[in-house]
């Protein structure tokens, strides 16, 4: 029942072989069992989650069920929730509970799922690894000593690892692909705007952007159904009809245009990535799709430009962290100055003060121009590089990341060599486009390869559709890691 | 002083008349207790998030529209970084590089001479919350109900001459945003406060002097002595061969004096940013133009035509357009009484005005309304009442006696106008006083006056006392 689709523990709900305090029993026994070990919970109520299966029991006795009612739900903890801890992985919010719920948490509470927990994560989503979590590394359930990626890494090691049927996460350079191509799960950031950000603790608010991460494309589409949706609070939020993810889910391949930039198959990607990433591309072709050589010349930049946009909104995200209304404050000082000095050297881990950092000094008078604006300057030609290659092909793919899980620490000391990481990912959120990672293979070291596909805005039905032929024909999605057997 | 010119510059805050606040759907109503309008975007708490308010943006383009500037389409909010206890997210969410208006000018008045001044720009944001000093124990406290209360900044070009057209420009300022019913102009509350920044140079030369900011002028007169004080501090300063420091001050109302508070070096770097969390603020030509043909006519339009169309004088027509209600309750008092508009006007201005500063009344909560006065007013028109017994039945009327002809009956006022009563009176006191008759006809016109004060005494003060002027004149030449 653990490896059950989303679908299937529905069918399995509405058909009573299986009641929702049954099933988020399970699942709160796996977590025993394996939170331990894997650090991808930081908050677990049982008592809570039992309270919501029995409500959503309830529920669909009176014929009240939706598609993911009953269905245990972790949320990354970074999604505001009430009577509940919401620590961001971060000490200054050690002991934050929320007065309000986000709206994705409203959203899923009206769907009727069960809060299951709340996921580990790289402090305020700063890291590619979720190491950098004050409450200890999540483990990968692929290789105890290798990082599940991040910073969704705690709710994609919980989906991985069988612990949760799906996850909520946010993506703001490629947090919740990253973690899902190295988990060997899928994981969709969708088109900014989409879902709302009420109530998601701010890292860069122009990228942020929440999505679901899960075992197949057909059930990012299910989670899609529910996060998604328009919000007045939020006034990035999009105003649209409310739409089916998983209308387009049996899409013809044939006649479909697929880009493949020459940017994202070029030196520094493991050979056991490109060999897995290039034979889900020749299974499309196989199936009638065209593979069109593009070109995304301002690939290279999109790193630098994420590293100077992201900390910059990241310097006054977190002024608001300042010890005087909540959050941590230090236990001693001698006037204002020094309590907020004490309490944010304490509060804040190494990586949130150095992006702190380099956010306040490119914002800085003198050298705002040269960095920050430029930086904008070229977020818009990168977004126009999309443009033109959306002109050519329906949808782009390449590797998620140019390689597979590492091992704890191996780049903890170099902050370019972890940020290098991110290439492949950060262009989408840059542009505020769609993208998704699918599993598609093995490297040598027998690590799960993830196969990232991008549209245009609001292309996200198409995107799962595509992803979802792909998972009909293949099992790659299926594998369960063999350090964490049913 | 003389060689030395005075610059000004003013930043007026004006706080908005909106229900809630810049960003968040909090309650704006000022004196509640601290922290209870305060909503979780009021304290930043994390996850929350920014929507700017769609009335005090309305409000914003009326000021724009009513000071002729440039209304910009797309205007952006930038986030303004410093850390401080009253400042929840760390940084205030204002305008920086694209104002929501442009340029402009206000038009005022300094000893009926007109002048203007030219503004800069004008910018929404939202209020700081406040500090509160006075709790026990040596805390400080925090209170962040006027935190993300909605703010319009309105920059003029440093181009006032001096205290005294700084304050006039103040009090036109003042008048203005609350004629266009965007900021009730409390200045007690801190509705409607100023930052002036004040600067001297030697008369004909062309390069401003370094200036000084003053900050937070919560009153008119405060305004003018801290300006007067802080460009005497500056030009003794130079006269002294010393040399002025760009610097932020305040202005101490107890010792009357500007003190530093802090210098160009402790100066923050704000760090100003567009703020990712709200889109660029885009205005539709269909909002404009709803909002332009709902302008109410402007003070200067209003104060042009009361003096064209009732025939006033400047001085009156200034007067009657100091607020939009009193120029609303004279067009209303003239309507309703069909009398000279000259004499609407005197009595408006003279003993309305007097009993409503008296009782510190507003125009609109008078105690007479403009069909009670007009009532009033016609009586005199009509000759039933002289000035002076028109006094009294107004005072009577503003106690709450009743209505002008009510208290005109009950206390007999009524004006004698019987010619045969008042040729009979007239004979009595001549023959009683044979000598002022005397001596008024040796030429003492003195007597005469005595004569008149005697008739009118017999009469109570009823008669008209031009009709005892005619006939004593007449009986004494006969």
């Amino acid at each position: 029942m653990l490896n059950a689709t989303l679908s299937e523990l529905s069918a399995a709900l509405a058909a009573r072989k299986l009641s929702s305090v049954e099933l988020t029993q399970l699942c709160l026994e796996r977590i025993a069992q394996l939170n331990g070990e894997l650090n991808a919970f930081i908050t677990v109520d049982a008592a809570r989650s039992l309270s919501d299966a029995r409500r959503a029991d309830a529920r669909r006795a009176k014929g009240e069920a939706g598609p993911l009612t009953g269905i245990p739900i972790a949320h990354k903890d970074i999604f505001c929730t009430r009577d509940l801890l919401t620590t961001c992985g971060s000490r200054m919010l050690a002991n934050f509970v929320s007065p309000y719920d986000a709206h994705v948490i409203e959203q899923f509470d009206r769907a009727g799922a069960v809060l299951l927990g709340k996921c580990n994560m790289d402090e305020f989503a700063m890291g590619s690894s979720s190491e950098t979590s004050h409450f200890g590394p999540v483990r990968n359930p692929w290789g105890r000593r290798l990082v599940p990626g991040g910073s969704s890494g705690g709710a994609a090691a919980a989906v991985a690892a069988r612990m949760a049927p799906a996850a909520t996460g946010t993506d703001t350079g490629g947090s919740i692909r990253q973690p899902a191509a190295l988990s060997g799960i899928c994981g969709l950031k969708p088109t900014y705007g989409v879902v709302s950000r009420y109530g998601m603790v701010a890292f860069a608010s122009s990228l942020d952007q929440g999505g679901p991460l899960a075992k197949s494309a057909a059930d990012l589409a299910a989670m899609m159904n529910v996060m998604a949706g328009f919000d007045a609070r939020d006034s990035t939020s999009l105003e649209r009809p409310k739409e089916d993810y998983g209308r387009s889910l049996n899409r013809d391949l044939r006649g479909l245009r697929i880009g493949l930039p020459r940017e994202y198959f070029g030196d520094g990607i493991d050979p056991g990535v490109r060999n897995a990433v290039e034979e889900a591309t020749r299974w499309f072709e196989s199936q009638g799709a065209r593979g069109v050589q593009i070109e995304l010349p301002h690939t290279k930049l999109a790193v630098p430009v994420y590293y100077v946009i992201a900390p910059a909104e990241a310097s006054s995200n977190l002024s608001r962290f300042d010890g005087v209304r909540y959050g941590h404050r230090a236990k001693e000082y001698s006037d204002l100055t020094d309590m907020y000095c004490r309490t944010r050297a304490e509060g804040f881990g190494a990586e949130v003060k150095l992006r702190i950092l380099v956010g306040t000094y490119v914002l800085s008078h003198g050298y705002y121009d040269a960095y920050y604006l430029q930086a904008q300057k070229i977020r818009r030609l990168i977004a126009r590089d999309f443009a033109a290659a959306f002109e050519r092909c329906d949808v782009i793919m390449g590797p998620t990341s140019p390689g597979t899980a590492f091992e704890l620490g191996a780049k903890s000391d170099d902050p370019v060599q972890m940020y290098l990481g991110d290439i492949f990912t950060v262009p989408a959120p840059l542009a505020g486009l769609p993208a998704l990672s699918v599993p598609c293979g093995f490297d040598g070291k027998g690590l799960p390869v993830g196969l990232q596909l991008m549209g245009s805005y609001f292309s996200e039905a198409a995107l799962l559709g595509i992803a979802h032929r792909y998972q009909q024909a293949t099992d790659w999605h299926l594998r369960v890691p063999n350090d964490t057997p049913l | 002083m003389t060689g030395w010119e005075i610059v000004v510059g003013l930043e007026t805050h004006a706080q908005l008349a909106t229900r809630s606040k810049m960003f968040s759907g909090a309650a704006t109503a000022f004196g509640a207790p601290p922290n209870t309008q305060a909503s979780a975007v009021d304290i930043a708490l994390p996850g929350t998030l920014p929507v700017a308010n769609a009335k005090a943006v309305e409000h914003a383009i009326r000021f724009g529209l009513a000071v002729k500037g440039q209304i910009n389409r797309r205007s952006i909010f930038a986030r303004k970084n410093y850390f401080y206890p009253d400042l929840p997210k760390g940084y205030q969410i204002s305008q920086y590089e694209l104002p929501i208006v442009a340029g402009g000018e206000v038009k005022f008045f300094v000893d009926g001479e007109e002048r203007r001044v030219r503004l800069t720009r004008a910018h929404l944001e939202e209020d700081a919350g406040k500090l509160l000093h006075e709790l026990s124990h040596g805390m400080t406290g925090v209170d962040l109900n006027r935190a993300g209360t909605p703010l319009l900044e309105i920059v003029s070009e440093p181009e006032l001459r001096g205290a005294r057209e700084a304050v006039a420009y103040a009090r036109a300022l003042h008048g203005l945003v609350m004629w266009i019913g965007i900021c009730d102009g409390n200045m007690q509350e801190g509705s409607f406060r100023c930052d002036a920044n004040v600067s001297v140079k030697r008369a004909g030369e062309n390069k401003l002097g370094t200036r000084c900011e003053i900050k937070n002028l919560n009153s008119f007169r405060f305004m003018e002595r801290a300006i007067e004080f802080e460009a005497r501090r500056q030009i003794e300063l130079l006269e002294e061969g010393g040399k002025v420091e760009q610097e932020t001050r305040l202005y101490d109302a107890e010792r009357d004096e500007t003190r530093s508070m802090r210098t160009k070096e402790d100066a923050h770097d704000y760090r100003y940013f567009p703020d990712p969390d709200l889109l660029p603020l885009v205005l539709r030509e269909e909002q404009i133009r709803k909002i332009e043909t709902e302008m109410p006519e402007l003070p200067d339009a209003t104060r042009e035509r009361f003096a064209r169309q009732y025939a006033l004088p400047a001085y009156d027509a200034g007067v009657l357009t100091a607020s939009r209600a009193a120029a609303g309750y004279f067009e209303a008092l003239v309507k309703a009484a069909g009398v000279d508009a000259k004499l609407c006007a005197n009595w408006q201005t003279g003993a309305l005005n007097a009993a409503l500063n008296e009782a510190d009344l507003p125009v609109s909560e008078s105690k007479l309304s403009p069909a009670s006065l007009a009532g009033l007013l016609k009586r005199i028109a009509d000759g039933t009442l002289s000035g002076k017994m028109a006094k009294e039945v107004f005072d009577a009327m503003w106690a709450g006696e009743g209505g002008a002809d009510e208290i005109i009956e009950k206390r007999g006022l009524r004006q004698i106008s019987d010619s045969a009563l008042i040729e009979k009176l007239v004979d009595d006191v001549l023959a009683s006083n044979a000598k002022q008759v005397e001596d008024y006809r040796a030429g003492k016109e003195k007597a005469f006056n005595s004569l008149v004060g005697q008739v009118m005494k017999a009469t109570k003060g009823k008669a008209d006392p031009e009709q005892v002027n005619r006939v004593l004149r007449r009986k004494l030449s006969g």
